[in-house]
Formats: structure tokens, C-alpha cells, sequence
């Protein structure tokens, strides 16, 4: 699909969502842009709906009402196998656990989703496990990781398949402070060296703060800038 | 707390219907399976000694008029006299209803309705009017005779059973009898029966020959269902209770945080366990009962093309196998659950929370081990074992150990696939299929074994009916054979039939001793009858012509084996005669070893022997007339007359109802495997989730996933069967040369059915894409809320 001749990576307009059998949407009219590079930290109180947003970003779930465009692809009109495409070769997703697919090696782990895009390069998914300190770790399987490993690893998966957007859902949420900031700085730092986006959902001001953009969801809505 | 526990045990199956529903189907239908085969095979052998009971024939020697004709109330009373323990029948047609009497004081135990002189008045049914026993269907086709009628349902079906002076005067033959029942143990001080009643033969026990061994084989074969049945039932019994354990285990975890008594959790799991074993044990029988009186026309059919006589095709619910069903579904799920709650026990309080479907593989290593230990001790049994208790011991082992050898075979087998994948989806696809095994295991077991018993037994059942059915045109060649009480009526049979037949061929016998055995010595004409019939296993060129000349002897396939006697090998056939042997020939069922030699040999070295059989060679549309003529005129009685073409007419037919039996059986076993699959299949799709929604999430559609998932289900089962075929083929040679030795006393040649295997993995594949296709549509549809589910917090 061409793009529109803008230079957004992400475009929301007047997204609306809710849940089946729920009363109320979690949030109404939402629209947001990002561009291709910059970094953003997505805050809110538990259950305002950031993983919710996070989901219709990544082609995981589909709003009500609304639109929502990556890289120039107006997810909409996406079926089932598009949204699919959209997820192997655009988007990155990390959660904040059980990320890993149990039954592979954290080798086959790390490749799996380039070689589902067609992006697999053996150089750079070595790059990124050493530099994310899982080199010795690639013949395991994820049960026999500590968490923080297994974070790191989702994140070199991500990184390893090259998209143009990074989502991230708490990604160190559950992981103690020191080891989350170590793993947090290396994610900002491998994500920046590819120039991609990164939306990234955290409860931490501390974290937030180290970003360049901040936005929070309260009542339904966007504001920009943290919560006061 | 007992009361809030017990609604918290509760309560989960309340929110789970399915788990509870596939736990009880589970267990009933492994009940069900045993209960239908057990229901079946109960009620074969319950109707085969009715009918024999009534008739009183084949299991009780016989004392007959040299003429056929009847036996004065006089020499009856002789006999008794002399010392004789016999008992009077007579039998006779009453309209539709066959009429037998029998006195009751004097018949031996088995004779007769059974139960009589238990439930039944003795008195009344000696004296005054009289009783008349029989089927309620049967009594209502009699007219009114002033005798009392006693429903009594193990009467042959239009046989009505009643004292003898009452039956005489029904049938208007005061004073008569029919023929005499000897019991069997006789006292040996008793008087020839020659020199009491010279007119009187003792008629030889009659084992029903040929058809007799069928009916064995039928019911051989019935058994080895029945323990198929019990090691596949047993297997589903023990999936189900082993994943509604795994399910609970957060609720057992939380509840013992709370402060449950560890005991009082156990105690309270097992009394529910008993409760639902009851409930569900009660629905397999009944289930079976259903399955049973479904598939038992065909039984009944195949019954009454053994003995002519009806035999009922409805079932009574009887006590021993209902009862024996509800042990099963008990003591199933006493096996299954003490494994469980041992484990549960030890359960440390801290373990994961999370339903294990990999929690079978505990002890894996172990059960491997046990499996080849197994598969050595079959091997073993099979090599030196004896006995026909070590044929089933060995049947037992062979199925259990190949059923437990199946998860590391099927784990190797998925690892070296895994290996040799390059694209990323197939290498996840088997990964990911590797570890399904174990949550499957179970369920892949009873498929294993089900498709085992209908490898192992449709080859068993087909090769017997390839060897009986070229064994008996070979053996039944002749239209009618005629047995002749002396050699007077022997000349009579000839010179009676000799006009109106193709040929007569006598049948010349002697018991002598060849290659230090006990042998027949046959005499046989030359004739084209041997020459286009018989097929030799081996032989010399032109055998037929050296024999006619002379020159050789046949031996039959017991006396090469046992003596040692091969082609060319010299065999004595009297003290004066040696004769090389020119060929070999099969001969199902005889325990002896014979020789044959033409009929001019034999008349040189046994000039005494007259021919007592004769075999005839006559248009089959004439062998009616024929026995009219001989009865008539040669008076030969009806039971020294066989007429072949009727007993290969019934034998063929006897196996063509085996067949459907058995497929039916087969059918029926695949289903419920594939049941049981379906079932796992539904238990496994929610602990299933953590490994697929990562890859969804990666970018695959829930289709691709499911499409996925029943190519899985298919392959495993294909897997299965490629284990299941040499299993199967195992458990055919076990019962065609070792049970079968061991039970008849002699090995039948097993033959290889590629075409039926293919069909039947072809119907195993089907079960399993069945069994997977709503699971999979279930994983289709799944909204994407309940995939994201997996990376929430709260798991
Ligand atoms: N599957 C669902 N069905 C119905 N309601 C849901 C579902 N998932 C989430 N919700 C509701 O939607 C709202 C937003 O949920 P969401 O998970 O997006 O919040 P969140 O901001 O990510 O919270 P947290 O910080 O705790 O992760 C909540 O009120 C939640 O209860
Ligand atoms: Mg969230």
C-alpha cells in the first residue's frame, strides 16, 4: 500500500473501543500521531486502557469507531490475515511476560519472527543477543530463563525482526528495579539504532521521564505530558 | 469446612461443565466398551450352552436305535436295570414348536432348563398336569394343554422342554423314546450293551467337527476383544481422571493455602471421585447394554446358523457383567486417581499453580523403561512361555508395553522431524507438537490399541477363513459323507447309492504308528476328487500318479512337524511296508498325524479293514433324494449322513457374521478412541493458549493456527499407526501361533492384508481429524480478547 504522503508512522483518529458486554468504552474519540523515530511512554492508571490502545495500534485487536494507520496502512479495512502481515512484518510487540513461545530454544526464539517476515539475518540476531547478554542462554528453553532474561529476549526477538514500530506493554513491569533499568536502557538504546518507533506502556514516571514524548490516559482520553 | 470445601470441589464443575462432562464421558465410555464386549461375548456363551443344554447334544454321549428308529420303554428299563445310567428322550413336533421330553430324575445335570429342581416344582412337573418349560414366546404358539407353563428363558428359542410321559401323550407316542442320554461317569461293572440290547448303538460323543472349532475361534476371538476392550477402556478411564486432576490443582493449591487439612482435601476428592465412578460406571453400562443388544443380531444370526436352532437376539441384563462394568469404572478410577492424589499429596504447597498438560511426563523416563521391560517379558513369554495363560500374559504385556512405548517413540520421532525442518512454521509445528505428547498420551494410547486390536484381529479372523474355507473345499469335496454301523450296512450303502451317484469313495482307516507318533492310516481311492481338491503344502512332480501307482504316501502337516518325516523321507506305514513321502498336505484341527496311501496299498496291508465311511459324489440338487434313499433303504439314521455343502454353506456364513461382528467391534473401538482424543483435545485447548497466543501475536491467523492444530492431530494419529500396524501384526501372530497352540492345539498360517490396514489407517486418520475439526474451529473463532488474555497479568 502506497503511503500517503506523510511522514507518520502512527496515526489515530477518533479511535473508539469497548469491550463486549461492558457498559461503558474504555476510551472515546482518541487520535494521536507519532513519527517514524521518536520514542513514546504511555501512562495511565491501571485498567484506563494503555494495553487496550497498545492492542489496536498493533493490529491485535479492532477499535469500534475510528481510524487507526501504520506506516501509511490504514488498519481497518484489514481482515484477519492482514492484521496478521501487519503484526509479522511491521510491528513489534513485547508484553510484559509469557512473550516467548514455550516449545523453542531462545534461538529459535529470537528468529522466529524475521524469519516470518523474510527478514532473518544470522549476523544481526547474534549482534543482538550478545548485546542483550543472552549468548549463552540460546540453546535453553524459555522455562529455564529467570524473567529478566526472558524480557531481553523478547526484546531481541523484536529488534531482530527490524519493524518500523515498537510497542512495548511494561515491558520491565515485572522485574525488579535494577534489572529494569538495565533492561530498559539497552531496549531504548537498540531501538533508537534502528530508527524505529517505540510506544511504550509503563507505570514508572521515572522511566517515562527518559523518554522524548510522553502521553497519558486518564477518563478516556489523551493528554499530553505525564499525569500531575 | 467440610461443607465449604466440598462446594468449592464442586463449584469448579459447576464453571466447567466441559471438564466435568469429558471426565464422565471418559470414564463411561471406557466403561460402556468394556461392559458392550463383555455384554456380548456373556451372552453368546449363555445362549451356546442353552443350546446345547437343550438339545443335549455334544456335550453328552448317546445311546440310539441301530436302525434310527425308536427304543421300546422295555429296553429303556433293561438298561436302567443293568446297571446303565441313562436317560430317555423323545422329541417330536408340536406345529411350529419343538417338542422335547425329558425325565428329570434321571438326566444328567445340564439337561434340561437350567435352574430346574431349583426354581421349579419337581412335583408338579412330574405329576398331575404337568409343566411345560419354555421361551414365553414359544409357550404362547402352544395349544391349551392343561399343563402349567414356566417362563423360562434359557430354553432354546421354539423348544419347549416338559416331562417325557407328557410329552409322549402331546405327542401321541405313549410308551416311547426317542434315544438315550448316558451320563457321563458309568458304573464299570455294567453289562455290554450288546448283550442287553443288541438293537441299541452307543452313538460317539459328537464335538461338532469343524464347526465346533469355528465356534471356538469365534469366541477366542471374542475374549481377545474383550481384553483389548478393558486395556483401552482402562487407558481413557485414567486420561480423564489424570486431567480433571491437573485442572484443579490452583483450586487444590488455594484451598490449602487457606488452611484445608491436607487429609480431609484427599479424603474429600476421593468420595467425590467414587461418587462420580458410580454415575458415570452406571451410564457406560447402560451404554454398553445399548451397544450390545445393538451389534447381537448378528451374533444371535451367527448362533443360529451353528446350531439350527433360534437363538434369541435380545439381551438380558445380566448381573455379572453389569456388575463387572461398575468394577471397572471403580476400580479404573481408583488406579487413575491414586496416582493423582499420591501426586497431589506431594505436591509442594508452592508448586506452580498452573494446569500442567505436560504433567504426564512425570516419570517418563520410568515408563519408558517399565514399556521395554514389557516388550521383553512378551518377547520372553512368547519364546519360552507355555501355556494359555502365558499366551494372554503375553498378549497383556505386548499391548501395554507397546501402549507405554508409544510417547518416547512418538517424541523421538517428532524430534528428528524437528531436526530435519528448515522453514520456521515447520520447525515450530513439530516443536510444538512435541510438546502436546504428553497431554495427549493417553488419549494417543487407547488409539493405538484400538487400531492394534483391529490390525491384530481382522488379520487373525481373515486368515482363518482363508485357510478354513481352502481347508474345507478340500476336506468337504465330496456331496454327502455317509458313516455305516457295520460292515453289513456298509455294503448295503453301496449297493443302495451305487446306482445313483458319480462315484463312491470309501474311506479307509486304521490307527497305527508312523515316524514313532500315533497316526491314521488313510486309504483313498484314486480319484479327480483328491487330484482338483486337494492342495499340498509341498510335493514331488506328478505326486497324484506315483501315489495312484504306489509309490509314496501324503502325510499330513502335524506328522512332518512332529515326526520329522520330510519329502522323500520313508515313512512305515505297516511292519511289512515302507513308503517315501511325496507330499505334504494341511490339516486344520487334527491333534493326530495321518497317512495316506492309495486304496490298493491299503487293502495289501490291512486286508481286515473294511470300509466304514464312504464320501459320494452326486448332483448336489440330488443329495436330498439321496438321503431319503439310504434312510429308506439302507437304514442309515439321519445322524450318520452329512451332507457337506450345508456344513461349508454354514461355516462360510458363520465367518462372514464374525466379520461383521468384528467390524462392527472395530468401528466401534476407533470411535471411542476417537472420542477419548476429542475429549483430550477440548481439556488441552485452554491450557493451550500460552503457546499459541505468542505466535499469533507474532503474526500468524487463528485459521493458519487451526488449520495447524488438525494437521497435528492427523499427523499424530498417522504416527500412531505406524506403530499401531506392527503392534497389530504382533498381536495377530501372537493369537494365531501362540494362543491359538495353546487353546486348539495347532497354528494356523498367518496371512497379511495390506489393503484392510490401508483402509483402516485411513479410517483411524478420519477419527483424528474428526476429533480435532470442532477443537479447531473452536481455536478459529476465538476472539482475540482471549488471546491477549495469556499476556495479562493476572495468569
Ligand atoms: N477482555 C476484556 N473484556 C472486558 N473488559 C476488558 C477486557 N480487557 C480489559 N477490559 C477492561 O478494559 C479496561 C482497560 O483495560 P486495559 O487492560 O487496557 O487497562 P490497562 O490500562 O492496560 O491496565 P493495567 O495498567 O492494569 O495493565 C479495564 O477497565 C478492563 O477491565
Ligand atoms: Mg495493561
Amino acid at each position: 500500500m502506497p503511503l500517503k504522503g506523510n511522514t507518520m508512522l502512527l496515526s489515530l483518529r477518533h479511535v473508539t473501543k469497548t469491550y463486549p458486554r461492558a457498559e461503558t468504552a474504555v476510551f472515546r474519540q482518541v487520535s494521536l500521531d507519532l513519527d517514524a523515530g521518536e520514542m513514546l511512554a504511555l501512562t495511565g492508571e491501571s485498567g484506563s486502557g494503555k494495553s487496550t490502545l497498545l492492542h489496536l495500534i498493533g493490529g491485535l485487536d479492532t477499535a469500534d469507531s475510528g481510524s487507526v494507520a501504520v506506516a501509511g496502512i490504514d488498519l481497518t479495512p484489514l481482515d484477519d490475515a492482514g492484521r496478521a502481515a501487519l503484526r509479522r512484518g511491521t510491528v513489534g510487540v513485547i508484553f510484559q511476560q509469557f512473550n516467548l513461545i514455550p516449545s523453542l530454544t531462545v534461538a529459535a526464539n529470537i528468529a522466529f519472527q524475521a524469519r516470518l517476515s523474510g527478514r532473518h539475518d544470522p549476523d544481526r540476531a547474534r549482534m543482538l543477543a550478545e548485546r542483550l547478554g543472552l549468548k549463552d542462554h540460546l540453546d535453553k528453553h524459555p522455562e529455564q530463563l529467570s524473567g529478566g532474561q526472558q524480557q531481553r529476549v523478547a526484546i531481541a526477538r523484536t529488534l531482530a525482526a527490524a519493524p518500523r514500530l515498537v510497542l512495548a506493554d511494561e515491558p520491565t513491569g515485572n522485574l525488579d528495579e535494577a534489572t529494569a533499568d538495565t533492561v530498559f536502557a539497552l531496549m531504548c538504546e537498540l531501538v533508537s539504532e534502528t530508527g524505529a518507533g517505540l510506544v511504550l506502556v509503563t507505570h514508572s514516571q521515572r522511566l517515562a521521564a527518559r523518554l522524548g514524548r510522553r502521553l497519558h490516559l486518564g477518563a478516556g482520553q489523551l493528554i499530553e505530558g505525564l499525569a500531575v | 469446612m467440610t461443607g465449604a470445601v466440598l462446594s468449592a470441589l464442586l463449584g469448579h464443575w459447576r464453571r466447567n461443565p466441559l471438564q466435568l462432562f469429558t471426565l464422565l464421558a471418559g470414564l463411561a465410555l471406557g466403561t460402556a466398551l468394556w461392559s458392550g464386549v463383555q455384554a456380548i461375548n456373556a451372552e453368546a456363551r449363555a445362549s451356546y450352552d442353552a443350546a446345547a443344554a437343550t438339545l443335549g447334544e455334544g456335550s453328552y454321549g448317546q445311546i440310539v436305535a441301530r436302525d434310527g428308529g425308536e427304543i421300546g420303554q422295555e429296553t429303556y428299563v433293561a438298561l436302567r436295570r443293568g446297571g446303565w445310567l441313562v436317560s430317555p428322550v423323545v422329541e417330536g413336533r408340536l406345529g411350529p414348536v419343538r417338542i422335547i421330553g425329558i425325565e428329570p430324575l434321571t438326566a444328567p445335570r445340564g439337561v434340561g432348563p437350567l435352574g430346574l429342581g431349583e426354581q421349579a416344582d419337581l412335583g408338579a412337573f412330574l405329576t398331575g398336569e404337568g409343566q411345560i418349560f419354555g421361551r414365553a414366546d414359544t409357550l404362547a404358539q402352544l395349544a391349551e394343554t392343561g399343563a402349567r407353563l414356566v417362563d423360562a428363558p434359557d430354553v432354546a428359542p421354539a423348544t419347549a422342554i416338559m416331562d417325557i410321559g407328557l410329552a409322549q401323550r402331546l405327542l401321541g407316542r405313549e410308551g416311547r423314546i426317542d434315544r438315550l442320554i448316558l451320563a457321563p461317569d458309568q458304573p464299570l461293572s455294567r453289562p455290554a450293551l450288546s448283550t442287553l440290547a443288541p438293537d441299541l448303538v452307543e452313538a460317539a460323543r459328537q464335538d461338532g467337527g469343524d464347526v465346533a472349532r469355528l465356534t471356538d475361534s469365534f469366541h477366542l476371538n471374542l475374549t481377545a476383544f474383550g481384553l483389548l476392550s478393558f486395556v483401552v477402556g482402562l487407558f481413557i478411564v485414567h486420561g480423564a481422571i489424570g486431567l480433571a486432576f491437573e485442572q484443579r490443582r490452583p483450586m487444590v493449591r488455594t484451598l490449602r493455602a487457606l488452611g484445608v487439612p491436607l487429609r480431609r482435601l484427599i479424603a474429600l476428592m476421593a468420595l467425590e471421585l467414587v461418587g462420580l465412578g458410580l454415575v458415570a460406571g452406571l451410564a457406560g453400562v447402560a451404554l454398553g447394554y445399548a451397544v450390545a443388544a445393538a451389534l447381537l443380531p448378528d451374533v444371535a444370526a451367527t448362533l443360529r446358523g451353528l446350531y439350527g436352532a433360534d437363538v434369541s437376539g435380545q439381551l438380558t441384563l445380566r448381573p455379572a457383567w453389569w456388575l463387572s462394568g461398575l468394577a471397572i469404572a471403580m476400580g479404573g478410577t481408583a488406579v487413575a486417581s491414586a496416582g493423582a492424589l499420591l501426586s497431589l499429596a506431594r505436591m509442594p504447597l508452592l508448586a506452580s499453580a498452573h494446569p500442567r498438560a505436560w504433567a504426564m511426563a512425570r516419570g517418563g523416563v520410568r515408563l519408558a523403561v517399565l514399556a521395554v521391560a514389557l516388550l521383553a517379558l512378551a518377547g520372553g513369554l512368547a519364546l519360552w512361555g507355555r501355556g494359555l495363560l502365558a499366551g494372554f500374559a503375553m498378549l497383556a504385556a505386548l499391548l501395554v508395553g507397546g501402549a507405554l512405548v508409544l510417547p518416547p517413540l512418538l517424541g523421538q520421532a517428532l524430534r528428528v522431524a524437528e531436526g530435519r525442518a528448515t522453514g520456521v512454521l515447520a520447525q515450530w509445528f513439530w516443536a510444538d507438537t512435541r510438546q502436546q505428547i504428553p497431554g495427549l498420551s493417553l488419549s494417543l494410547m487407547a488409539l493405538l490399541l484400538a487400531m492394534t486390536a483391529n490390525v491384530g484381529v481382522s488379520t487373525m479372523v481373515s486368515s482363518f477363513r482363508l485357510t478354513f474355507t481352502g481347508f474345507l473345499d478340500q476336506r468337504l469335496a465330496s456331496e454327502l459323507y455317509v458313516s455305516a454301523s457295520d460292515a453289513a450296512q456298509a455294503a448295503d450303502i453301496v449297493a443302495v447309492a451305487g446306482a445313483g451317484v458319480k462315484a463312491i469313495l470309501p474311506i479307509l482307516s486304521v490307527e497305527a504308528k508312523a515316524a514313532s507318533q500315533p497316526v491314521e492310516v488313510y486309504g483313498a481311492r484314486d480319484h479327480a476328487t483328491y487330484r482338483d481338491n486337494w492342495q499340498l503344502l509341498r510335493s514331488f512332480p506328478d505326486v497324484w500318479d506315483r501315489l495312484a501307482q504306489g509309490e509314496g504316501v501324503l502325510v499330513n502337516e502335524q506328522l512332518y512337524r512332529r515326526g520329522g518325516v520330510d519329502l522323500g523321507a520313508l515313512v512305515a506305514v505297516s511292519p511289512r511296508l515302507t513308503l517315501p513321502v511325496l507330499g505334504i498336505y494341511g490339516d486344520y484341527g487334527n491333534p493326530l498325524g495321518q497317512v495316506i496311501v492309495n486304496e490298493a496299498v491299503f487293502a495289501g496291508q490291512f486286508p481286515d479293514v473294511v470300509a466304514l465311511r464312504f464320501g459320494l459324489r452326486v448332483d448336489p440338487s440330488e443329495v436330498a433324494a439321496l438321503r431319503k434313499t439310504l434312510r429308506d433303504q439302507a437304514g442309515v439314521p439321519e445322524s450318520a449322513m452329512v451332507d457337506q455343502a450345508a456344513i461349508k454353506a454354514l461355516s462360510l456364513s458363520v465367518f462372514e457374521r464374525t466379520f461383521t461382528v468384528t467390524t462392527a467391534l472395530n468401528v466401534l473401538t476407533l470411535a471411542v478412541a476417537g472420542f477419548a482424543m476429542l475429549m483430550s483435545l477440548l481439556t488441552l485447548a485452554t491450557m493451550r493458549l500460552p503457546q499459541l497466543a505468542p505466535v499469533w501475536a507474532l503474526g500468524l491467523t487463528r485459521r493458519k493456527l487451526a488449520l495447524l492444530d488438525l494437521v497435528r492431530a492427523v499427523v499424530l494419529a498417522a504416527l500412531t499407526g505406524a506403530l499401531a500396524l506392527p503392534l497389530g501384526l504382533a498381536l495377530a501372530w501372537a493369537l494365531l501361533a501362540v494362543v491359538n497352540v495353546e487353546a486348539f492345539g495347532w497354528r494356523l498360517p498367518m496371512y497379511l492384508f495390506p489393503l484392510d490396514y490401508l483402509r483402516l489407517g485411513g479410517l483411524a486418520l478420519l477419527a483424528a481429524a474428526l476429533a480435532a475439526l470442532w477443537p479447531a474451529w473452536r481455536l478459529s473463532q476465538m476472539p482475540p480478547v482471549q488471546l491477549l488474555g495469556v499476556f495479562r497479568n493476572e495468569r
